[in-house]
């Protein structure tokens, strides 16, 4: 597929930005470096003919077993022109740390909070990193791969 | 068909009048007819329980339909759905606010049993955390096994000593 207009302005305006894309069902992904989101972020959103004002989803997956492990990914929405584009961001930390969207979306506050709560993704520069869905106390985090599958935590009543 | 009363005897006042039975009993028929609920609707089974509770079904037959929303008022707890470890707290506080006597439904697989839910987040059954008196079964129940439930229920509240003072 042809490269999209969001494409070519990363790539004119970073250069080292993109690492590999595809496309399918004429959506396109792009991997970025990780340095690169809030840069290019800002981009996306406010580019005159780019406008992505819409911040779906930000989530993870944990390929265990793979190098890189995780995987961020970012999906955007242009609700003036209804494009969709999604960023994915791959790191092999055992925390991978990333900058905040907070800056740009509200939203953002949320979703980082839900990727860290069940990920353990850091988001650099949220202003609250803490749990949303699972109570404090809770250790780990149980969507990653090598959360034991049986491992109960819970608050009161008996320990499994 | 309600048989006639018989012209009152002077001399023999209670004749056709009264009836003996024990203390125990009648307040038992009295507490099984007269259920307050306290509906504590979670999940997707919220769904059948409204249909039991309204006309189609309708609960109020059995005299166990009357919700209140003030766990101090009520007299039956309904977990209906599925219950997480961090709600798990919230529950108990609940049942302990609740006035004796005080019975427990575990309406649905996940309040029962943890439903189809065997993961970190899930409470594995209600009955880990207090005591439950009827589990209906179904993912989510049919009304006509809530009412069987229901049923189940008062009997079992009829059978039982009663606790007065
Ligand atoms: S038992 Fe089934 S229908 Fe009921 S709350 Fe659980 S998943 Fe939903």
């Amino acid at each position: 597929m042809e490269k999209s207009l969001a494409h070519r302005k990363i790539e004119e305006k970073f250069p080292q930005a993109v690492l590999d894309s595809h496309a399918q069902h004429g959506d396109e992904t792009l991997i970025l470096r990780k340095e690169a989101i809030l840069d290019v972020a800002r981009l996306l959103k406010e580019d005159s003919e780019l406008q992505f004002n819409f911040l779906m989803d930000i989530t993870a997956v944990d390929y265990l077993g793979r190098q890189p492990r995780f995987e961020i990914v970012y999906h955007f929405m242009s609700l003036p022109f209804n494009r969709r584009l999604r960023i994915k961001l791959q790191s092999d930390d055992l925390y991978p740390t990333v900058k905040s969207l907070t800056p740009l979306w509200k939203t953002a506050n949320w979703l980082e909070r839900e990727c860290f709560d069940l990920y353990g993704i850091r988001f650099e520069g949220h202003p609250n990193l803490t749990r949303i869905m699972l109570y404090e106390g809770f250790e780990g985090h149980p969507l990653r791969k090598d959360y034991p599958k049986t491992k109960r935590q819970p608050l009161i009543g008996p320990q499994n | 068909m309600i048989p006639s009363r018989s012209p009152f005897d002077p001399q023999n006042p209670l004749e056709g009048r009264v009836i003996t039975t024990p203390f125990d009993k009648v307040l038992g028929w009295a507490r099984k007819y007269s259920l307050f609920v306290y509906p504590f609707v979670t999940a997707c089974c919220g769904m059948e329980y409204m249909s039991v509770s309204s006309a189609h079904y309708d609960l109020d037959r059995f005299g166990a339909a009357f919700p209140r929303f003030s766990p101090r008022q009520s007299d039956v707890l309904w977990v209906v759905g599925t219950v997480s470890h961090k709600l798990a707290p919230l529950v108990r506080r609940v049942y302990d606010q609740m006035t004796d006597p005080k019975w427990v439904i575990a309406f649905g697989a996940c309040a029962s049993c943890g439903g189809p839910y065997d993961n970190y987040a899930t409470m594995q059954g209600i009955d880990t955390v207090l005591p439950v008196d009827i589990y209906i079964a179904g993912c989510p129940p049919r009304p006509e096994a809530v009412l069987d439930g229901v049923v189940k229920l008062q009997k079992m509240i009829q059978e039982s000593k009663q606790v007065w003072k």
